[in-house]
């Protein structure tokens, strides 16, 4: 990717050609058809190199191995535990992959119990969508109080920005500890959680509008000052 | 069927069918009318292994606001699980009242039948006609047996004598034939690969994804269609189906008294 | 219905509301109307005003509905009470059922199911005024629900139907003409091909009208289609 991100994307709709050449490479929210590339989703249409991929501007959050997750337990197995992840897919939490060691026949809630928040690293997802988790993992941990929004899933590469300079400048800002999950969960724990709440939600109303960036800058700026007064 | 099987079959069925047929070939048809005696018209059709039986039932009922003049006509179909193991019972599920609409479609927009002609008293009392298609054994193109069936059935059917206070009485010699004057064929081709399989079997149904009924008249008119399936057609596909309905339903229709 | 025998539905080449034999009625589409809905549209074609409303993809109850390794797309297609000229009961009839049917065969040819192995789509369409042409118009509000949803599709599907009025093929009927009309001819097509993924007909044509009939309807899917790319690009502005 090049300068900023709004720069050479295009908006398209499925079905519309974005580029014509054998040259060209399908990347995601694309396919081929003969020697042209057409857009499977609406989104923002981009090159990197040779690869042609479309930015969604919707959907729902499909699990990847990789991702961290802001998940809630929603079930303690005898094994495992089964965790919500703002997807229609559920996943599992194996006891192999938490920190602690846990006895043979112990009750699994002393560890996590229902309704507990966690921030997750996803360790695999099979052909059939069974996703594992793991909280071995340096960013992984429990998470306690705080608040939890939303933003649509596809989003939060531009919530986060290039090399993390949105979301640090709203942690900023908000004075908040703010955790962004692929899954389209955001977790914030601070002085103003309302103003980051309210930032979050500029973002994904207007993630496919060029300056962005400057818009939740003036944003925070205003919310800042009200604060102050 | 396995996958692997529809896979199979998927790759080959277009360049041979399971029981040799050709693409255009229809499977044997066998018409029996008559049979049930307390309907007013009945019909059986067995289009290869498919069997179909169509009763048409008569009573006296009120016409519809806009038409007081006129006889009405319903028709219904029932996939009655001893036809397929997959066929629940219940009331009609979307595949039931699909095939009645289509075959309702094929009689009411040709006006096979003359509903001017059904009329006891206007506003009050007119003749309904009801089309009851009973699937007994389901071995594919079920559209078109039930279509052939209620055809056969209509022709079949003989209209009750009403006695002096506008009763019907069943048990008095029927008073004259149901007025039928057109003869709808339904025609339909199952679509694989690129290829149009006529009257489908059961098996092939399971592979082929899209299936277009191309219903005709006598004059060589189209009077009803219908695309179903999760697949597309072309705009030469609906030609030669067209055709194909024209060439079968002249044949069919010598089958008919 | 039978056609009263002074009534004119063309009158010097010209319909009842002033329509040319090959004018569409005016077409409003707009998408993301429904809040609470993940994608969503909302279609006007002259008085037909339809919303439709996307829900997933999500999982499938019952359990014995979903397939392994793929999607499935259910559409439910109702018809308000207060919709048509008499009131109707509300509730599923057979027309509804078989045209839930339609819908959905329309626009299954265009999804990638495989991207969501067990899930379901789930499709609503509402149809709180109708003037004919409610299947066209559901089918279009329907494709820009879907793709304002984010599921991935080859094409959007756009939807029209042409008729027969008076010996003469038309584009695009609305009540009177749909019920004073001698034919009925609803098309689907996948934009940017010829294929054809709904086509239906109620009435007589022979075969020189029935060409007519539906080169018609597919020429008045493609003037839909750029309505519905514009509503989309909209949505975003």
């Amino acid at each position: 990717m090049t300068k900023d991100d709004k720069e050479d994307s295009k908006l398209v709709v499925p079905g519309e050609e974005i580029v014509s050449g054998l040259d060209y490479l399908v990347g995601a929210g694309t396919y081929r058809k003969g020697d042209k590339i057409y857009a499977k989703v609406i989104g923002l249409a981009k090159t990197s190199g040779r690869v042609v991929f479309v930015i969604p501007l919707n959907g729902i959050y499909m699990p990847k191995r990789g991702d961290y997750v802001i998940g809630e337990i929603s079930y303690v197995s005898f094994s495992n535990w089964k965790v919500e992840i703002n997807s229609p897919y559920d996943a599992t939490l194996p006891i192999s992959e938490i920190e602690e060691f846990v006895e043979k026949s112990a009750d699994l809630s002393k560890y996590f119990k229902v309704g507990d928040l966690i921030f997750a690293g996803v360790v695999s997802v099979t052909e059939g969508k069974i996703v594992q988790l793991t909280m071995k993992d340096s960013k992984a941990r429990k998470l306690y109080g705080g608040k939890v929004v939303n933003i649509t899933p596809t989003k939060v590469p531009r919530l986060i920005g290039k090399a993390g300079t949105m979301i640090n400048m709203i942690k900023d800002k908000t004075k908040c500890i703010i955790s962004v999950g692929q899954n389209g969960r955001v977790w914030m724990k601070g002085e103003k959680e309302n103003l980051a709440t309210d930032a979050i939600a500029l973002i994904d109303k207007f993630s496919h509008v060029n300056g962005l960036t400057d818009k939740v800058s003036e944003f925070l700026e205003k919310g800042d000052k009200n604060e102050k007064a | 069927m396995t996958k692997q099987t529809k896979q199979y079959l998927k790759t080959f069925l277009d360049k041979q069918r399971l029981d040799r047929r050709r693409a255009d070939e229809q499977r044997p048809l066998e018409i029996e009318t008559g049979l049930i005696e307390r309907a007013e018209g009945s019909a059986k059709v067995k289009l290869g292994n498919t069997e179909v039986l169509v009763g048409v039932k008569l009573d006296v009922g009120t016409p519809f606001p806009d038409s007081p003049d006129e006889g009405v006509i319903i028709v219904n179909a029932e996939l009655s699980p001893i036809a397929d193991p997959e066929f629940e019972s219940g009331p009609p599920r979307e595949n039931a009242i699909e095939l009645a609409r289509v075959v309702d479609r094929g009689i009411r927009e040709s006006k096979s039948i003359e509903l001017g002609k059904l009329c006891i008293d206007s506003g009050e009392k007119v003749w309904m006609v009801f089309m009851d298609i009973y699937i007994l054994n389901n071995e594919g193109n079920l559209v078109d047996a039930a279509g052939i069936a209620t055809i056969a059935a209509l022709l079949n059917a003989r209209l009750p004598k009403l006695d002096k206070d506008g009763n019907i009485d069943r048990d008095a010699e029927p008073d004259g034939k149901l007025p039928v004057v057109q003869k709808p064929i339904p025609v339909t081709v199952g679509k694989i690969n690129s290829t149009l399989l006529a009257d489908p079997t059961e098996k092939e149904e399971e592979v082929i994804e899209t299936k277009l009924t191309v219903t005709t008249l006598e004059n060589g008119n189209v009077c009803a269609m219908q695309k179903s399936g999760s697949g597309t057609i072309t705009a030469s596909d609906l030609e030669y189906a067209f055709e194909l309905s024209r060439k079968t339903g002249k044949e069919i229709r010598k089958k008919l008294n | 219905m039978k056609k009263p025998d002074d009534m004119k539905l063309i009158v010097k080449g010209k319909r009842l509301d002033g329509r040319k034999l090959d004018e569409i009625r005016p077409v409003k589409i707009e998408a993301g109307v429904l809040g609470r809905a993940i994608g969503s549209a909302y279609v006007e074609v002259g008085g037909t005003k339809v919303i439709a409303g996307v829900h997933g993809p999500r999982g499938v109850y019952p359990k014995y509905l979903e397939k392994q390794g793929r999607a499935i797309l259910r559409v439910k297609y109702s018809m308000a009470p207060f919709s048509v000229n008499d009131r109707k009961r509300p509730g599923p009839d057979r027309r509804s059922v078989e045209l839930s049917k339609m819908i959905k065969h329309a626009l299954e040819p265009v999804i990638f199911f495989d991207e969501f192995p067990q899930l379901s789509i789930d499709l609503f369409v509402e149809v709180i005024q109708a003037d004919a042409g409610t299947r066209a118009a559901s089918i279009v509000a329907a494709s820009v629900a879907l793709a304002d949803a984010g599921i991935p599709m080859r094409a959007l599907v756009s939807s029209c139907a042409a008729g027969k009025i008076e010996g003469k093929i038309v584009l695009d009927l609305d009540g009177p003409e749909d019920n004073y009309g001698q034919a009925d001819l609803p098309v689907a097509v996948i934009d940017g091909t010829e294929e054809i993924s709904l086509l239906q007909l109620d009435g007589e044509l022979n075969e020189k009208e029935l060409k007519e009939a539906v080169q018609l309807a597919v020429s008045g899917c493609r003037v839909i289609h750029d309505k519905q790319k514009e509503a989309l690009r909209r949505r975003y502005q």
